[in-house]
């Protein structure tokens, strides 16, 4: 397996170093890891913290900045972070507003941020937390850890960022930030499995010729693997499983999301699919955002995220942002 | 008795067979969960093992709070806040005595076991660390010995049970025939805690 690396151990602060040169405007501690936006703690305004394991650049880090995230949290690759890293970034960030936390619903960020929220409470900082779980893919919901956090986690900081932004108090931000998540519904399909640096070989075994449907972020194998379908078969599937479990009464905001390692031709070609296929269903789009945003390392493939937004939503939507991975507006 | 000394060089010795096991552990973790659990546990129980030998309480659970504090801090992903969960509990249960005895020791493993249950929100059967530890502090009372094959067995019990929690739970059915590697490494803290019994003169 090739990859752009020193060695293993070393990824994640590689990549902060780089960071830090290429963003003057984020202030990036590479020793304990947390990406704060460099004017922060900014007077009055609620910060959002979020994070998670490494691998899905742009996300969180690529998201710290005007308009979004006041702070990230990396972990080790696809490792939840520990809870120093998140009420280190919350202590750097509060302006006395509070804190909202962002987390992806897997075992081991919900299990570090409660530690760091109750840490970061004995501080004396107010904090909320939000979790993301638009994953459509899992069922048995019940019987399992409960529906992932992916793709959604980019409109959830999105709109909760720019309400932050806006001024409003943490309880409303808190409430923007669910309405958001209760609001969106994803679908992920891997075309090839991912490599770790740890392991330096794809994670599991998907021969040529067939694909993963259901799959998650994490290089984990989806539920059900199938012969390969065109790109208008795959949206047809995707878009139908999004809109089995979401009903929208308002325009949707689509994010075509690639893993990692699929092109922004084969994006671009997926997300025409994916627009007629909404068509088709009569569900009217107010925004599309196509590219690398939630990735899997270098997994082939795609998801898509569906959010539906009224009108306050979409204002937060076209409010300017200003991230490394996500800018319009300013 | 059990004392500061025993309960330090059961971690060194845990940390010396996770580090043996890394790569197993991790090749476990990758059909069913991600492929990091040898990387990630490598990385707190080194971190445990340098912060003994560099602080180097005198109690048993202050040895064993240390020493989740440090998995807590440096693990990451869910097993930093369970294993993590799992030693401090224990220690915290264990009080500030000087030396403990091993029945004492047994009941507060349990403390820490039920600890453990009660953050992941998991049972015995859904194919996680549980399905090994349970069964070690249910024979802990018996030797150190049982524990260790209780939780060997737990951990190869794993095998045809559906994943109910965790990441492998995300896989449903596609997680039955694989070795659970949480059960895996938690066999690992049983088999330490039995040689280091079995250095120290206790079966």
């Amino acid at each position: 397996m090739r990859m752009l690396i020193n060695v293993a151990e070393t990824v994640v602060a590689d990549a902060l170093r780089g960071m830090a040169a290429a963003h003057p405007e984020l202030t990036v501690d590479v020793e304990n890891r947390v990406i704060t936006r460099a004017d922060a703690p900014v007077a009055g305004k609620v910060a959002l913290v979020s994070g998670g394991g490494s691998g899905h650049e742009p996300l969180h880090g690529g998201f710290v900045g005007p308009g979004m995230l006041s702070a990230a949290c990396p972990g080790e690759v696809f490792t939840s972070p520990v809870p120093d890293q998140m009420v280190r970034a919350a202590a750097a960030v509060d302006s006395g507003a509070g804190v909202l936390f962002v987390v992806k619903n897997y075992t081991g960020d919900v299990l570090n941020f409660d530690m760091a929220a109750e840490l970061a409470e004995d501080e004396g900082i107010q904090v909320a937390k939000v979790l993301v779980n638009d994953d459509v893919a899992v069922t048995d919901s019940l019987y399992t850890a409960g529906r992932r956090g992916t793709g959604a986690t980019l409109f959830v900081e999105k709109l909760a960022g720019a309400a932050a932004e806006e001024g409003m108090p943490l309880e409303r931000v808190e409430a923007v930030a669910r309405r958001v998540n209760e609001n969106s519904r994803s679908f992920g399909v891997a075309l090839s499995a991912c490599s770790t640096p740890a392991k330096g070989s794809p994670t599991f075994d998907l021969p040529p010729g067939e694909l993963e449907l259901g799959v998650g972020i994490h290089g984990e194998p989806g539920r059900e693997r199938r012969a390969m379908m065109t790109s208008r078969e795959i949206a047809d599937f995707a878009v139908d499983a999004v809109l089995d479990d979401l009903t929208p009464t308002d325009p949707v905001l689509v994010l075509v999301n690639g893993m990692g390692a699929t092109p922004l031709l084969e994006l671009y070609g997926f997300n025409a699919e994916v627009q007629r296929v909404l068509r088709e269903r009569g569900v009217p789009v107010v925004r599309t955002l196509v590219g690398n945003y939630v990735t899997s390392l270098d997994m082939a493939g795609a998801s898509v995220t569906l959010c539906q937004a009224d009108e306050e939503l979409l204002r937060l939507w076209d409010a300017p942002v200003c991230t490394a991975g996500l800018r319009w507006g300013m | 008795m059990l004392d500061a000394d025993f309960l330090r060089r059961w971690l060194t010795n845990a940390a010396t067979a996770v580090d043996r096991e890394a790569e197993r552990l991790t090749e476990l973790d990758s059909p069913i969960g991600d492929a990091d659990h040898g990387s990630n546990l490598q990385r707190g129980f080194t971190a445990v093992a340098a912060a003994l030998e560099k602080d180097a309480p005198d109690t048993p659970g202050a040895v064993l709070i240390l020493a989740g504090r440090q998995l807590i801090s440096t693990v990451g992903g869910a097993s930093g806040p369970l294993y993590g969960t799992l030693l401090r509990r224990t220690g915290k249960a264990l009080g500030d005595a000087a030396e403990v005895g091993e029945a004492e020791f047994a009941d507060a493993l349990r403390v820490g076991v039920d600890a453990v249950a009660a953050l992941g929100g998991a049972a015995p059967g859904d194919k996680t660390m549980l399905d090994a530890l349970v069964p070690a502090v249910d024979a802990l009372p018996t030797s150190f010995a049982a524990a260790r094959a209780a939780a060997h067995e737990g951990a190869l019990a794993t095998t045809p049970l559906q994943a109910r929690k965790g990441r492998a739970s995300y896989l449903g059915e596609r997680s039955i025939g694989h070795q659970d590697p949480g059960a895996t490494s938690s066999a690992l803290l049983f088999e330490a805690l039995a040689e280091t019994a079995e250095g120290a003169g206790h079966a």
